[in-house]
């Protein structure tokens, strides 16, 4: 019984129900990584850390690895100055089954979720890339699902588009590859055209699968950036967001690769979450025990708390990886540091839609959509920072929506 | 019937139960990573470690305020956040909006404190349920604010205080700002627990019942110790944003560090024991411990586990109840550290 409402369970009871509660809650957070959202289906990997074989491992692949390394030279097919549209060594595939020149499409798209600035960036503009259409009149209804990382949920709303019947199209963002490779193929039974882009399934039933280049490329443009500005012997730290991430997964895999075989010594490998605080004081330990001369991200969150923590400890700016968020760019030219900026090109959110649209025109598409993925080097700097001067600092340089009608302020007041 | 008391003399207080266990766990971890590296004893390194452990010392000694008095605070991750982001949009970086923006959050934080507390208090939610709400609306409603990504920026003046300092007489290294905010929050902690609010505020977490009996207007009570948590939540954010600048996710999980930082420095969840002093030890135990896995290289996915761990132990050693004691008569707060009371019957 209560004197005043109060709860007068015994301590005991009470300190119990609250771990429980507590453990129940911190099953439940999740640190939210960069541009893939969920860890992997596959169980986390073997240590990284040592020497790495030339032969194949849960994150790494070797004929992927070169593959793609050699697809950074390859010219893209495609306008110079419309990267989303361009293709690499594409096989084009006949698309005539789903052609339909009638006006007034319903364009259905999937989404992982919009967990990060990244994707925030890049589906705002998605947005404007349809508006372009629906202007045209080609699309009349653009639908949209956020199955806020979760696996069952994006699952269920997939079902609930195909069930429809009234989508002429269907984009699908996949929140992990594994769990969502069965119903994006009973997608493609039910006979529309699906386009995955970001990241894939393990299926090819899809009209088309879009994406950069891929991990290996983005870890390799990175450390052969260190390798090649470092002294042999110099020391290098690797900053990474979280383990079991396959996209993350294969851009350290690249680069440790590359680290092996350069004479550069890694000082270690940690797992920051992407916090800022976590990075800057884990940085500030290494400085602590000795110099760091190189520091490689797996993505540019935090960076910036990175290059403070050189700050705060007096010691030179080192050798450094970032990513094309605005808050890297700004810091980069504010400080004059070597540096490189490596792409997950954020245009890959504009592809889908005009990929949507050329399928119904009847024309060809990739049946594996390969876009370039080209790092901001200190020549490029200069151009992306007047580019996007008055864009908010988690805003991503490579966004590709320069011509796109909301353009400047859609971006600028999300 | 009573039994006998072991005589430890001067080292009960750091046997299970003692209210020294805390500080031992501490010393014990600091040892151990000065062990590792000698250069951690720099006044330069400790210093650093200071400005990094700063944040969760003050939300620490905010989340106790709460737990002393039987609720829980677990809004504070959310009103971290949620701060972080208004100040760096309302002061994109414009020196002259410094002041009135720090003003605005210090009211923002005591407005979430009395909401907080006022539906634990008016409304008879329990405050685990309270606050688990006020943390979704704060994460959702600033989401939804931002679009998802923080935009703005913090100016220099602002981060001073989590990032900047003074050159100190003695020797060549920098106090910084954040030493001279935990100490000062630490002083008039424990100030405040001396006063008679602050003794009302333990009494009505240890019984409720004999506390409304012997007159407390329970309802102000908590509902100031809400006021105090919003508040000192504020006070790491500033912290915060000086030390890492602004991220996506600022101030994910913080709340579920705190309490572990004042469970681990001995306050019992539940209410009615525990000292600000232990609480800020816990704190620091937390971050050194950290700072230990990194010295370690202890792979980070074995850390939850290994951090589990030593919270569990940690927690049993420092909280059991005192089996050498008599079970105290129902109502009575029992003395710590002190003779045992009469058997009851």
């Amino acid at each position: 019984m209560s004197l005043n409402g109060r709860s007068t369970y015994p301590r005991i009871t009470r300190g119990v129900m609250a771990i429980a509660a507590l453990s129940l809650m911190a099953a439940c957070t999740t640190d939210a990584p960069d541009e893939s959202d969920q860890p992997a289906d596959e169980p986390a990997p073997a240590a990284t850390e040592g020497a790495v074989a030339d032969t194949d491992s849960e994150w790494f692949v070797l004929a992927d690895y070169e593959r793609q390394l050699a697809q950074r030279d390859v010219t893209p097919e495609g306008p110079a100055d419309q990267p989303w549209l361009q293709m690499i060594e594409p096989e084009l595939v006949d698309m005539s089954e789903f052609a339909d020149a009638a006006p007034g499409k319903t364009l259905c798209f999937a989404n992982a979720s919009v967990s990060n600035p990244w994707r925030v960036t890049g589906f705002i503009t998605m947005q404007e890339q349809v508006k372009v259409l629906q202007d045209e009149g080609l699309i009349t209804d653009f639908r949209v699902s956020d199955a806020a990382d979760d696996d069952n949920q994006q699952i269920s709303d997939i079902q609930a588009f195909v069930a429809s019947g009234e989508c002429d199209a269907l984009i699908v963002s996949p929140v992990t590859t594994a769990t969502l490779t069965p119903v994006v193929e009973s997608a493609c039974e039910a006979g529309l055209p699906v386009i995955v882009f970001d990241r894939g399934v393990n299926t090819d039933c899809m009209a088309t699968f879009i994406h950069p280049i891929g991990g290996y490329a983005y870890g390799a443009d990175g450390a052969e950036f260190l390798r090649d500005n470092l002294e042999p012997g110099s020391t290098v730290l690797a900053l990474r967001i979280s383990p079991g991430v396959d996209v993350l997964e294969n851009r350290w895999a690249a680069a440790e690769k590359i680290f092996a075989e350069s004479g550069l010594e890694v000082l270690g490998n940690e797992f920051t979450g992407g916090d800022g605080a976590t990075i800057k004081d884990i940085v500030t330990q290494y400085l602590q025990r000795g110099d760091v001369d190189g520091i490689w991200m797996d993505a540019g969150d935090g960076s910036v708390a990175a290059l403070e923590a050189f700050e705060d400890a007096g010691k030179p700016y080192p050798v450094m990886v970032g990513e094309d968020e605005m808050s890297f760019l700004r810091k980069w030219d504010e400080t004059a540091i070597t540096a490189i900026a490596p792409v997950y090109s954020n245009f890959q959110w504009r592809t889908p839609i005009l990929a949507a649209q050329k399928i119904w025109a009847g024309e060809e598409v990739p049946s594996e959509w390969v876009l370039p993925q080209q790092p901001i080097t200190a020549d490029d700097l200069k151009a992306f920072l007047e580019a996007n001067a008055e864009m908010p600092s988690l805003h991503y340089a490579k966004f590709g929506g320069e011509e796109l009608p909301g353009y400047p302020d859609v971006w600028m007041n999300r | 019937m009573t039994r006998p008391v072991r005589r430890l003399g001067a080292l009960h207080p750091l046997t299970p139960g003692g209210h020294w266990a805390a500080y031992l766990i501490l010393v014990l971890i600091f040892v151990a990573v000065f062990w590792l590296n000698p250069s951690f004893a720099e006044p330069a390194s400790l210093m650093a470690f200071v400005k990094k452990a700063a944040p969760l010392v003050v939300l620490a000694v905010g989340q106790y305020f709460v737990i002393v008095n039987g609720e829980f605070d677990l809004s504070v991750g959310s009103l971290v956040g949620a701060q972080v982001v208004i100040a760096a949009k309302m002061l994109n970086g414009e020196e002259s909006r410094t002041w009135p923006v720090l003003a605005f959050m210090i009211v923002f934080g005591l407005l979430i404190g009395l909401v907080n507390g006022l539906v634990t208090t008016v409304l008879r939610v329990p405050s685990f349920i309270t606050t688990i709400g006020m943390m979704f609306v704060l994460y959702g409603a600033i989401r939804l604010w931002t679009g998802g990504a923080p935009t703005g920026a913090l100016s220099v003046a602002f981060r001073q205080v989590g990032r900047g300092g003074f050159a100190s007489p003695v020797g060549q290294f920098q106090i910084p700002w954040a030493l001279v905010v935990v100490v000062v929050v630490a002083v008039l902690a424990v100030s405040l627990m001396r006063r008679p609010f602050g003794r009302t505020l333990v009494a009505t977490g240890d019984n409720p019942r004999a506390a409304e009996f012997s007159g407390v207007h329970h309802a102000w009570v908590t509902t100031r110790a809400f006021l105090l948590s919003g508040f000192l939540a504020t006070v790491a954010a500033v912290l915060i944003g000086g030390y890492a600048g602004v991220t996506a996710q600022v101030g994910a999980g913080l709340e579920f560090t705190a309490i572990t930082a004042v469970v681990l420095g001995g306050v019992v969840l539940g209410g009615g024991r525990g000292t600000v002093p232990a609480a800020i030890a816990g704190a620091l135990t937390l971050e050194a411990l950290f700072t230990l896995f990194n010295q370690l290289s202890v792979p980070s996915t074995l850390r939850p586990t290994v951090q589990g761990a030593i919270i569990i132990a940690a927690v049993a050693f420092a909280a059991l109840p005192r089996r050498h004691r008599s079970r105290p008569v129902s109502g009575a707060v029992a003395p710590e550290g002190r003779e045992p009371l009469p058997a009851a019957g």
